[in-house]
């Protein structure tokens, strides 16, 4: 039972390994800095993907968690606090292990916060920002929903737009490696990459496993009830507002992570990773991985955030996100990689396999 | 003192007084009927009683506990399940799933237990699968534990919804006309299905327009007309009842 339920994940792991191997040998080990980056956006999704996929509530302002995130780690480790050595609190940060003296690119030696304060900060940021705006947001349904996550989306791009401290239009730049443990670091450090693809890696086995789990829950189910039927739901006692709001948070946990780990490995952050066509992007992802499909989520992430970061698409990127959506929306709303809609393959499958066998074929029975 | 207590309910969409002014109660281990042409307020009063709906006015007590304007999830805690006229199973889960989302309120594991399958999560889990399966086997739907409930004939998605709502454990239960669209057949085994219900020590209130149905296993019937409650009594008396007759027994003569 537990075997088969977990046997996506070993695959999973294969082809990370897989994948890491030919590109090592083929010398091209540069690719792995795209499904880095893809695989960080994939933990968007995944979160996005409970969210949308298995508890209905549309979300079109998810851009805003990831750029809560980047921008939070941004602003926190860029600061040098040298000049400032001295003052009670930076010297009690010192103590306390808060802070990372280095050299930076340029020799000169800076003192800044750790990544870790800034992470456990951004997640706390995001958490109770998340909160908030969800209990009024949540109680609307539908495309009403959509438009307030839309509009929260749109207030958080302004902000990081024209926001001094937030580098306006640049973004912020020249932001310090994030040091984990073991010598292991988030940084975009070319001799870096290899431990990178899999510390990003690690991250996304661990979030489709944690959601797995979840969605295969008590909770899961709740959250589940609620897509089928908020009434049901919630005279089989499920406390649906709260539900709503936790997986909400919850996803908002997860786009913000992704923002921090993202930033760390790109060293810089920009308004773009807060734009709405961000988030339309992350939702045609889900939707086309299958709504209710965190597999078909994870491989559709990788596939199209890969190919739209080494450009496949050109100056067609949003065109092709957004007709991905409506092609979806249209003509499969349930998703695009669900079971019902690949039937007729394993259908052809089985007649095959019966014809195969009513000729006498032995020993097939381990097959499925 | 009776174990369900309706004082005064009242509730109007609109000018429309839906459900107005009604008072009756139940008494545990009771199969209690309410009837009454359509549009009566029928569906109206187990939305007050469930907490789909706030009341405008008047009282709803249980174990003389007021449950009025609570919202449904802290009613359902209190003891009360439903079904719904229109079947609301969950889509996209199995028939076992939509029945373990019944031991919700006899579970407790959060987001955190759950995503780290805690072992404490998962003994839980276990539970409430082997709970959940063998209420499908009372029921006698064992077999269609994995299938997916929203594809099912009418009729075994509503016993899988009765399922569903016996799986909260609750003191009372309530059918919004648990034999709508089912053949004599599949009626009978309804019939057969609340009276056992009943001998399990739950009381039950019904929403029923079979009247061979209602008369058969009901031990008193509350009629409605046009959202006010114009009869109380044992089935016998209710036959005989003039105004009763009038607006509704006597409109399939007509
Ligand atoms: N949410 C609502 N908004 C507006 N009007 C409503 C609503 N719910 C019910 N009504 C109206 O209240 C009246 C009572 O409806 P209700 O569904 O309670 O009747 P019922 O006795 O269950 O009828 P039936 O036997 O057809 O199920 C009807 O006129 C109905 O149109
Ligand atoms: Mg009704």
């Amino acid at each position: 039972m537990a075997m088969k339920k977990y046997s996506p994940v070993l695959a999973l792991v294969i082809c990370v390994i897989i994948l890491q191997a030919i590109a090592s040998l083929a010398g091209r080990e540069y690719y792995l800095t795209q499904l880095t980056m893809s695989a960080y956006y994939c933990l968007v999704i995944l979160g996005l993907t409970v969210l949308m996929g298995y508890t209905g509530q549309i979300s079109l302002g998810h851009a805003a968690f990831f750029a809560m995130g980047g921008y939070t780690t941004a602003v926190m480790t860029t600061r040098n606090l040298i000049e400032m050595q001295g003052s009670a609190a930076v010297d009690l940060a010192v103590r306390l292990g808060l802070t990372v003296t280095e050299k930076n690119a340029y020799g000169v030696e800076i003192l800044h916060l750790s990544p870790w304060v800034s992470l456990v900060t951004a997640v706390c940021l995001t958490a109770a920002v998340a909160f908030f705006i969800g209990i009024p947001i949540l109680k609307l349904k539908g495309h009403y929903l959509a438009m307030a996550t839309l509009g929260f989306g749109i207030i958080i791009y302004r902000i990081v737009l024209g926001s001094r401290i937030f580098g306006e239009a640049d973004g912020i730049s020249d932001i310090p490696q994030f040091a984990l443990a073991g010598g292991l670091a988030v940084s975009g450090d070319p001799a870096l990459r290899v431990q990178n693809y899999y510390i990003a890696a690690v991250l996304v086995v661990a979030g489709v496993v944690l959601l797995m789990n979840l969605v295969d829950s008590r909770v899961g189910r709740a959250l589940r009830s609620i897509h089928g039927s908020e009434e049901a739901a919630n005279a089989m006692g499920v406390n649906v507002a709260r539900y709503k709001l936790l997986v909400f948070v919850l996803s908002a946990v997860f786009a913000c992570i992704a923002g921090v780990f993202l930033t760390h490995f790109n060293g810089g952050v920009g308004p773009s990773e807060a734009d709405v066509m961000k988030s339309v992007s992350y939702l045609a992802i889900v939707a086309v991985g299958g709504m209710a499909n965190l597999w078909g989520a994870l491989v559709m992430g990788i596939l199209l955030n890969y190919l739209s970061l080494r450009g496949y698409f050109g100056s067609y990127d949003e065109f092709v996100f957004g007709s991905i959506l409506i092609v979806i929306m249209l003509f499969f709303p349930n998703g695009l990689l669900k079971m019902e809609n690949f039937r007729w393959l394993s259908d052809a499958a089985a007649r095959v396999i019966n014809s195969y066998r009513a000729r006498g074929g032995e020993g097939k029975d381990g097959l499925s | 003192m009776g174990f369900l207590e309706l004082k005064n309910m009242s509730r109007s969409f609109g000018g429309l007084r839906a459900v107005d002014d009604v008072s009756f109660e139940v008494a545990k281990h009771q199969i209690k009927a309410v009837i009454g042409p359509n549009g009566a307020g029928k569906t109206t009063l187990f939305n007050l009683i469930t907490g789909s709906l706030v009341c405008d006015s008047g009282e709803a007590r249980i174990n003389d506990v007021p449950i009025q304007n609570l919202p449904p999830h802290r009613i359902a805690r209190r003891g009360i399940s439903r079904t719904f006229q229109n079947i609301k199973l969950f889509s996209h889960m199995t028939v076992v799933e939509n029945v373990m989302v019944g031991r919700h309120i006899r579970s407790r594991a959060g987001f955190l237990p759950a995503m780290l399958r805690l072992p404490g999560a998962r003994r839980e889990e276990r539970a409430i699968r082997e709970r959940s399966l063998e209420i499908l086997s009372v029921m006698g739907i064992a077999e269609l534990a994995d299938q997916d409930a929203t594809s099912l004939p009418f009729g075994t998605q509503r016993i899988v919804e009765i399922a569903r709502a016996l799986a909260t454990e609750p003191e009372l239960l309530l059918l919004d006309e648990p034999a709508a669209g089912l053949n004599i057949y599949e009626t009978a085994r309804v019939s057969e299905m609340i009276t056992k219900i009943r001998e399990r020590g739950v009381t039950v209130l019904v929403i029923e327009h079979d009247m061979s149905l209602i008369m058969n296993i009901s031990d008193e019937i509350v009629v409605l007309s046009s959202g006010k409650k114009i009869a109380e009594g044992v089935p016998a008396d209710i036959q005989k009842n003039e105004e009763v007759i009038r607006v509704y027994l006597g409109e399939d003569d007509a």
